[in-house]
């Protein structure tokens, strides 16, 4: 974020994240093209019964990455596979290779709760905690060491003014985070994720659940992360995708289970569709 | 109502009498059993207070009783009862929080150890208390060797009140939408810290409720009290003491005291006052507490 934050991600946290994260930010490097997350034939049961299978896949570097395809085809299953959210649904089994940075997620010496700090996720639902506005974004501050009232303070305003929540709210952080709108606790769900620095964002739907204007919103605040976090967003929204996705990956029920069927650059799925299934489910005629 | 009465009416002419004269009948016994219960609670009360407030004052609260009770106050017995209940919820509400927050939070569920414990825990809240009168003599008097005291009392009350406590803390967190659970684990916090800070807040109104059923309870409680705490009604120096129930005392006035009603009918004006207060307090706490973490 600033290069105060980064001097504070060195030295309070001291992962191999950080540690990978700051030397890439150090050498300026090939940004473009750079895989942030590769997936390797990964498939998911719950209950032995498959959500999706097979999905190999990179994610490039400080790009947003859409996943559309119709309801049931394992595109959330599948987001909640990369930040390993599945450990905590009982009786779900994942398979294949997911790597983040250097990080191998499924290994069994990779710990989730470091993991998912690197990894933010956003909901479908806003859902901030039943806390103050500050709280929300204290609270996980602390859980990873971050202890100095000013720092945390800090922390609070630059992601609240990331989010363009800043202004709306400075002078009520302490009042509840529920008293604000759908759009603004969204948001500000945002800017919690943003305040512990990950690497990687995972967007569940983010606009579903809000109305247009507050949707433009969020939508907005999107493509000005993308140049400094990875995104990858699911989205039943195909004007959406098109608008903001620079790569796009579509997700079919086959056999009762998803399967990925088409991935790349978001001009090339939606101008020019190599399966007959994507090009109909893109006109309409399909999904 | 009326309307959903009027579209059936539309659809099928012939369910439109029949519709509204049922619909009367469920409003007349939707009233009808409201008003019943309101009544009966204002009689109870209003009987205790009619019988109970001629001999109340501040000498009744603090003197202690004369001629069996028939005289003097209740001093020692409202002492008593104070150090029974704070006795039995500082052994209940942590254990309490503890056990509704593994059962909720941590117990799979499809565990048989997490089902035989909700199985085992709603058998005990509904055994009768002179059961757990029962046991506490032999456990806590007899082999615990605690004798007739407030702290036998107490602590049979705490078993008492155990299963409904531990029931409405895990209802409590049940409660609690599980997207809190899901952003909390997305954020990278720890299972600890998230029972702590975001979902104990959220239960509050859970376990405030079990805290008023469990305070209701061990106030009203008598036959497990007779058992453990015993009937003396000097003021208890310690808690190794006997001491005496507000609960026992109405009890022994009513019963076996000939000429101790009008006392029984004050005590039991006090007791139910104070159960009110407790009650009361207890919600504007919890209230409290919750707007605090909410805000600050």
């Amino acid at each position: 974020m600033t290069t105060h934050m980064n001097t504070t991600l060195l030295t309070e946290r001291k992962t191999a994240a950080a540690m990978h994260r700051s030397a890439s930010n150090v050498s300026p490097g090939p940004v473009r093209g750079c895989a942030a997350i590769r997936v390797e034939n990964l498939s998911l049961e719950y209950n032995g019964k498959p959500a999706f299978t097979g999905v190999s896949m990179a994610f490039t570097q400080n790009r947003i990455t859409a996943i559309i395809g119709p309801s049931g085809c394992g595109k959330t299953s599948f987001l909640t596979c990369l930040n390993r959210l599945t450990d905590l649904v009982p009786r779900c089994r994942v398979t294949g290779r997911v790597t983040i940075g250097q990080t191998e997620v499924y290994a069994p010496e990779t710990d989730a709760v470091s993991l998912r700090r690197r990894v933010g996720m956003i909901f479908q639902k806003p859902s901030p905690f039943p806390l103050s506005i500050r709280k929300n974004i204290e609270l996980p501050l602390r859980d990873h060491g971050v202890r100095k009232k000013k720092h945390l303070e800090q922390t609070v305003e630059t992601a609240l003014r990331d989010v363009g929540l800043w202004s709306e709210v400075k002078d009520r952080l302490n009042s509840p985070a529920t008293t604000l709108s759908g759009g603004q606790q969204q948001r500000l769900c945002l800017a919690r994720a943003l305040a512990l620095e990950p690497e990687v964002l995972l967007l569940d739907e983010p606009c579903s659940s809000l109305d247009p204007v507050s949707s433009g919103v969020v939508e907005d605040l999107i493509v000005s992360l993308s140049g400094r976090f990875t995104i990858v967003m699911v989205t039943h929204n195909l004007a959406q995708a098109k608008r903001i996705a620079h790569d796009v990956a579509v997700f079919w029920m086959h056999d009762n289970a998803g399967q990925l069927i088409e991935t790349g650059p978001c001009g090339d799925v939606f101008n020019n569709p190599s399966q007959p299934i994507t090009a109909a489910y893109i006109n309409g005629s399909r999904g | 109502m009326l309307d959903a009465t009027a579209q059936a009416g539309l659809v099928g002419p012939g369910a439109l009498p029949r519709g509204r004269s049922l619909d009367a009948f469920v409003t007349t016994a939707v009233w009808l059993g409201a008003g019943l219960i309101v009544a009966v609670f204002f009689w109870i009360v209003g009987d205790v207070f009619v019988h109970g407030v001629g001999g109340l004052s501040w000498s009744f609260l603090i003197d202690s009783p004369t001629h069996a009770g028939r005289g003097g106050g209740i001093g020692p017995i409202i002492v008593s009862t104070g150090l029974i209940l704070t006795v039995c919820m500082a052994v209940s509400v942590p254990l309490g929080v503890g056990a509704g927050a593994w059962l909720a939070e941590f117990c799979p569920s499809t565990s048989l150890l997490g089902a035989s414990v909700r199985r085992s825990l709603d058998m005990l809240a509904g055994v009768p208390s002179i059961v757990f009168g029962l046991f506490g003599n032999a456990f806590f008097c007899v082999y615990l060797g605690m004798g007739f005291s407030i702290l036998s009392g107490g602590l049979t009350l705490a078993c008492m009140v155990l299963p409904i406590l531990i029931r409405s803390v895990e209802q409590g967190f049940g409660s609690v939408p599980g997207e809190h659970r899901r952003s909390a684990a997305a954020l990278g916090m720890t299972r600890a810290r998230t029972l702590a800070h975001v979902l104990l807040p959220a239960a509050t109104p859970g376990l405030m409720a079990g805290l008023v059923l469990g305070i209701g309870r061990a106030m009203a409680e008598t036959a497990a009290l007779i058992f453990t705490s015993g009937y003396v009604d000097r003021m208890p120096q310690s808690l190794a003491d006997s001491g005496r129930a507000m609960s026992v005392h109405i009890y022994d006035l009513s019963m076996n005291v000939a000429g101790g009603e009008p006392n029984a009918y004050t005590t039991a004006l006090v007791l139910v006052a104070s159960l009110l207060v407790i009650n009361g307090a207890t919600s504007a706490i919890g209230q409290r507490w919750l707007c605090g973490r909410s805000r600050g």
